[in-house]
């Protein structure tokens, strides 16, 4: 049986991921963790004037799923505005990661996107500007 | 009369075939390698027709019935019972009392007895290693009685640590509430000290043998302990089906847990009066087929020999412990082989359990991942999670080796070199 799950791409993303840290002064910022695994994503983003998120960055710890997709969510979502961000749903995260998961490992690679809509519904229908 | 046991080694082989899913490959014919057998243990044939024998032949309420169905399921009922005495070694039968399992084995002690004998300023001794089953529940009581719990440290290997025994028993103590052995760290305690300490400080002691039940011999009266839960499932029994032992006399100044038919001798407009043990206890119709099978999985095991199966399992964990120490970046947590049962928790650099799990399983190697219910405990080792391989009498040394080469083809996934 092929290791699908564990594509390069993937395990890029787990390994040299794309804006882990803390970002200063953030606009919003948001935590959540699944509890079965204990994996846990914060995502913390910059929002202009006009709404556009300016930076994202996430922190967190986990498998490689929960991981490498954060990492990529906080990619795709740079430059995007908050309606956009609205829009987004779990099969779009899903198509990022262009794996097949399981409904298990589902939660997993939808954690960082589940914190983000927690996120960007909390911000009450106007563009966020701190 | 002393009785003269002769131990045959485990003829290992031969146990496999007892076991119809050992034999099933998994998907693409890979062999099945279940390394999971804390989480619950596989089912020997045996105990598979005795559900189907009693639901084919005998199927009825127990106690209730007077025809001949009924008579034939209470007997097979209490056979069963007296099985698990036996297994025990308790005084009597009435103290042996059929639950749905240790957690709800625990909850009934601590509904039971807690709520009546504990009051504010009381002391609940429990420890980190503790299941959430043997914690949650205690927590409760303490919450709604005023009574805290307090810990008993543990050494950096992840035993009791004895030698501060007496800084947290003490006449407050009421109640020592610890595991036979760590479902993490597969660490066996020594109950019985605990026992004789817990009583010259005036408090009684509960004994979660969820792990050591299946793997050691238990002996309630030699080591004096008061209250022993254990489940069926993990025994090689159906789900469903568990056993909480406790005194007589303990038991009987308890209150009833749960209330309903069974329990009561006589039930008025107003008020009840509850009935003798067991029945006092065993609210509501009970997981009969389940009961009277898990009879049969203890004569199974008890027919195997724990001292053989104990010298086999044993064999096992050396051998994990030594072929997974040569693997770069990995942390075996727990103590010694030594002072353990079959339990090998661990976890390797770089590589999240969750990911492990994943890709053991591609190699066919069933194993558990996450906090296994012992999240203050990992809080303690600083990991978020681990993954546990815990072996039975019918894993060989040759799964052990699979687990070793599954571990390194995970880390060759991972590009860890
Ligand atoms: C040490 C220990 N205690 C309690 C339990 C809970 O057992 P059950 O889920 O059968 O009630 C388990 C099983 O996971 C265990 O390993």
């Amino acid at each position: 049986m092929s290791d699908e799950l564990y594509q390069e791409h993937i395990l890029d993303h787990f390994e040299s991921p794309y804006h882990k840290g803390v970002l200063e002064n953030p606009t919003c910022a948001h935590r959540d963790k699944n509890p079965i695994c204990g994996d846990e994503v914060e995502l913390a983003l910059k929002v202009d004037e006009e709404g556009i998120v300016r930076e994202a960055w996430f922190q967190g710890h986990g498998c490689a799923i929960s991981q490498a997709a954060a990492s990529m969510l906080v990619e795709e979502i740079e430059g995007k505005s908050i309606d956009e961000l609205r829009e987004f749903d779990a099969q779009q995260m899903l198509d990022l990661l262009k794996v097949q998961l399981t409904a298990t490992r589902q939660k997993c690679g939808l954690l960082g996107f589940k914190v983000l809509k927690t996120m960007v519904y909390s911000l009450d229908g106007t563009p966020a500007v701190k | 009369m002393t009785k003269t046991v002769l131990q045959q080694p485990l003829d290992v082989e031969a146990v496999r075939r007892d076991f119809p899913i050992l034999g099933k490959p998994l998907a693409e014919g890979r062999p099945l390698v279940y390394l999971d057998n804390g989480a619950t243990a596989q089912k020997p044939k045996c105990v598979i027709d005795k559900v189907t024998e009693c639901y084919e032949n005998y199927n009825a309420n127990v106690h209730r019935g007077v025809h001949t169905l009924g008579d034939r399921v209470t007997t097979e009922l209490e056979n069963a019972r007296e099985t698990v005495r036996n297994l025990l070694n308790a005084a009597a039968v009435e103290e042996v009392i059929f639950t749905p399992g240790t957690t709800a084995s625990i909850n009934l002690v601590a509904n039971g007895w807690g709520r009546k004998f504990l009051s504010k300023g009381d002391e609940i001794l429990v420890n980190l290693m503790e299941h959430h089953a043997n914690l949650v529940p205690w927590q409760q009581v303490a919450a709604a009685t005023g009574a805290k719990l307090t810990y008993l440290p543990l050494t950096p290997d992840g035993r009791l640590d004895m030698a501060k025994l007496d800084g947290v028993l003490n006449e407050k103590t009421k109640i020592v509430a610890v595991t036979g052995m760590s479902n993490v760290l597969g660490t066996i305690n020594p109950v019985a000290e605990l026992a004789r300490r817990a009583h010259d400080a005036g408090a009684v002691i509960l004994v979660d043998a969820a792990q050591s039940v299946p793997h050691h011999p238990t002996d309630v009266q030699e080591a004096d302990i008061d209250f022993l839960a254990f489940s069926g499932h993990k025994i090689y029994g159906p789900t469903g089906v568990g056993v909480l032992y406790g005194k007589a006399a303990l038991l009987d100044a308890m209150d009833p847990f749960l209330g309903g038919g069974n329990m009561i001798r006589y039930v008025y407009q107003d008020r009840f009066e509850p009935a003798d043990l067991p029945a006092k206890f065993e609210a509501g119709t009970l997981p009969v087929a389940q009961a009277v099978a898990l009879g049969t999985a203890i004569d199974y095991v008890t027919s195997l020999g724990f001292d053989a199966i104990a010298a086999h399992e044993h064999q096992l964990t050396v051998h994990a412990h030594e072929r997974l120490s040569e693997i770069p970046g990995l942390t075996i947590f727990g103590p010694a082989p030594e002072h353990k049962g079959s339990i090998v928790s661990f976890a390797v650099d770089g590589l999240h359990s969750h990911d492990m799990g994943e890709l053991l399983d591609r190699k066919g190697v069933e194993i558990r991942v996450g906090h296994h219910c012992t999240m203050p405990l990992h809080e303690w080792l600083q990991v978020s999670s681990t993954s546990r391989a815990s072996f039975a009498f019918y894993n060989t040394l040759e799964e052990v080796d699979a687990l070793a080469d599954a571990v390194q083809y995970a880390r060759k996934v991972f590009r860890l070199s």
